[in-house]
């Protein structure tokens, strides 16, 4: 079978000398390792299957639970909540999703293998990128079990099919967006732990202090203030307008800036952290 | 294992029509501070195209520091250092494509195959998918490893590891390998092994770098070898050059009948041309040489002269030796010479 194996590429000849060598990654080429990245993440996750218990219990669990306890007392019964508590539970979800993008970012940097990553010839965002793409896979399970459960549970979207869509889609890259603040804090942050602990102090604000749960114009002054800024209420109400009415509202449009300041502030952070970092 | 990738024979610094070539690795007074605790304190280095550069310490003396700084791991906190010619703080990018790293500890993922891992470095440097499986399989053969290939790492045992390793920085067939202390913590067959992979590699035309805690690997595969004590350069010289300031090894011997001393000591005088020094022990002598095989002279002539012998052994000098001579404190970091054990060590060494 000798022959069939295919000579050494000859090194020699083609070497080309250190003043040829690129200085910099093109983007064509951090785009590819990117997705080779977003290839081993997926490869993790096939080995350890508890990576999706978070965002297979969690949507079973947040929208019976919420939709049983607050529907009463925020919408007189729970058939009229779900339209509003459905959007919420996504958000929430995505957003609990992404904290543990952060948290397991940390606990992979800690392995001997992102020393070979650093090591190697290649973008410096592909390995916190890379994950982070492969992610996009628990955010949409966790969207569409959401959406599953408010269905099985008597929600029936005046949107339609593309209304739907369009929700989770837009909570999806929500949640894509966001988890650069928790990839920033697994770079900077000292342990998983700590990941865990910041990201809850992040997290519980960002959800509650919105209107996920209950309409804004039942909160106090001060308070409305802050949950009408807050990137997640816009994100919210133009879910809600797409699942219940199939409408794309100014809302989407407020909900992608947040996004997308979010991503341009902690993308550069979290790629310096981390070159910086060892 | 047939023939191992690398670099071919000319590296990209050395030119057929410049005299001197560009050094692989060029150093100057680089430094490293972690708070007020400086890990690296001007250290110089330069490494020839072809060669095999070893930086001999103990644990804590800045070796693993000062090569992850050439290998753009570590910012580089004063100094200056260049690769091929390419400045590493300025140019990490290229550097990376000009050298292979092989750390401490294996560098592979451990939720990844041996052969996923290998993949993914492919991928990673550009190769496309079936040129990443064929490099893979091609890699995993060369190094004894294609019947583990689809087995997870955490099953691998240490010597399996450092081999994917080292053929996971080979992939891109670097010009110059950095390996930090390749056999650490290995059996001694595996470290054979690991010693005769290393010298493939040069046959090859690579250039490497290698730490190591042990003189005797150093002495084995190194060309030149710069002693690093405590941040700093204390010796660079080639093996035979560092062994001759310590004397090559030691016969520590011991007659059965301590009357026989003298006669033995006379002996050892007239075949070694070298003055024995008489132990406390009774009837026991050690004798510097400058070749371990003199030793069986010596032995042939007890045999001749039917003096019995009661013990015979030969020892090389130990690293904690050469740092003795070098430095006139033991390899411990933690530890300052102390009075008492000043007198014994150069009893030990005379």
């Amino acid at each position: 079978m000798t022959t069939l194996v295919a000579p050494e590429p000859a090194a020699t000849a083609t070497r080309p000398t250190p003043e040829e060598l690129a200085r910099h990654v093109s983007l064509r080429a951090t785009v590819a390792q990117t997705l080779s990245m977003a290839w081993r993440a997926t490869l993790k996750m096939r080995r350890n299957p508890e990576q999706f218990f978070d965002v297979t219990i969690q949507p079973l669990l947040f929208t019976a639970m919420f939709a049983y306890i607050f529907g009463g007392a925020v919408s007189g019964d729970v058939a009229s909540y779900l339209p509003i508590v459905i959007p919420g539970v996504l958000a929430q979800t995505a957003l609990t999703a992404c904290m543990a993008t952060g948290v397991q970012l940390r606990e992979d940097m800690d392995k001997g293998v992102f020393d070979r990553f650093k090591s190697l010839p290649i973008a410096r965002i592909a390995p916190l990128a890379g994950p982070m793409v492969a992610d996009l896979l628990r955010y949409s399970l966790a969207a569409v079990l959401t959406v599953a459960v408010g269905l099985a549970m008597g929600f029936r979207p005046g949107g339609g099919v593309l209304g739907v869509v369009g929700g989770i889609v837009l909570t999806v890259a929500a949640g894509w967006s966001l988890a650069w603040i928790f990839t920033w804090l697994g770079t900077v942050a000292r342990t998983a732990q700590s990941v865990q602990g910041i990201s809850m102090m992040i997290l519980f604000p960002l959800t509650f202090l919105s209107n996920a749960y209950v309409p804004v114009d039942t909160l106090p002054g001060w308070l409305a203030a802050f949950v009408k800024v807050n990137p997640v209420s816009h994100v919210v109400s133009a879910v809600r307008a797409l699942m219940n009415d199939g409408t794309v509202t100014g809302e989407v449009g407020w909900a992608l800036l947040g996004c997308a300041v979010v991503v341009a502030v902690f993308a550069p952070l979290a790629v310096r952290s981390y070159g910086r970092k060892m | 294992m047939t023939t191992i990738p690398c670099s071919a024979t000319s590296a990209p610094g050395e030119r057929t029509d410049s005299p001197t070539p560009t050094p692989a690795v060029r150093a100057h007074g680089l430094v490293k501070r972690y708070g007020s605790f400086t890990a690296v304190d001007g250290i110089d280095l330069e490494v020839a195209p072809g060669q095999v550069f070893g930086v001999l310490g103990p644990n804590g003396a800045g070796k693993t520091t000062t090569l992850r700084m050439l290998a753009t791991l570590s910012p580089i906190d004063g100094g200056r250092a260049e690769v091929f010619g390419v400045d590493v703080a300025a140019h990490p990018h290229t550097v990376r494509q000009l050298v292979g790293v092989t750390g401490q500890y294996a560098s592979v993922d451990e939720n990844l195959t041996a052969q996923e891992n290998l993949r993914l470095f492919g991928r990673l440097l550009g190769l496309d998918g079936r040129a990443a499986r064929r490099t893979a399989v091609d890699l995993l053969g060369r190094f004894d490893l294609e019947e583990a290939a689809d087995r997870p790492i955490s099953a691998f045992s240490g010597g399996m590891r450092r081999r994917l390793d080292l053929a996971a920085s080979l992939i891109s067939r670097p010009p110059l390998i950095f390996l930090d202390e390749p056999t650490t913590g290995l059996d001694p067959r595996t470290r054979g092994q690991m010693w005769d992979t290393i010298r493939e590699l040069v046959d090859q035309g690579c250039t490497v770098l290698l730490t190591t805690q042990y003189l005797d690997e150093a002495d084995q595969l190194a060309d030149r070898i710069a002693v690093i004590d405590r941040g700093r350069k204390v010796a660079e010289g080639t093996p035979d050059d560092l062994k001759g300031q310590v004397g090559s090894s030691t016969l520590q011997l011991r007659v059965v009948d301590a009357s026989d001393t003298t006669a033995a000591a006379a002996l050892c005088r007239r075949v070694l041309g070298e003055e024995p020094v008489a132990t406390p022990e009774s009837g026991a002598l050690n004798v510097a040489l400058t070749d371990p095989d003199r030793a069986a002279d010596v032995l042939i002539a007890l045999r001749e002269e039917r003096l019995s012998i009661a013990s015979v052994t030969v020892a090389k000098p130990t690293l904690d030796e050469v740092f003795l001579t070098l430095t006139g404190h033991t390899a411990d970091p933690t530890t300052d010479p102390t009075p008492d054990q000043i007198p014994n060590a150069t009893e030990a060494r005379s």
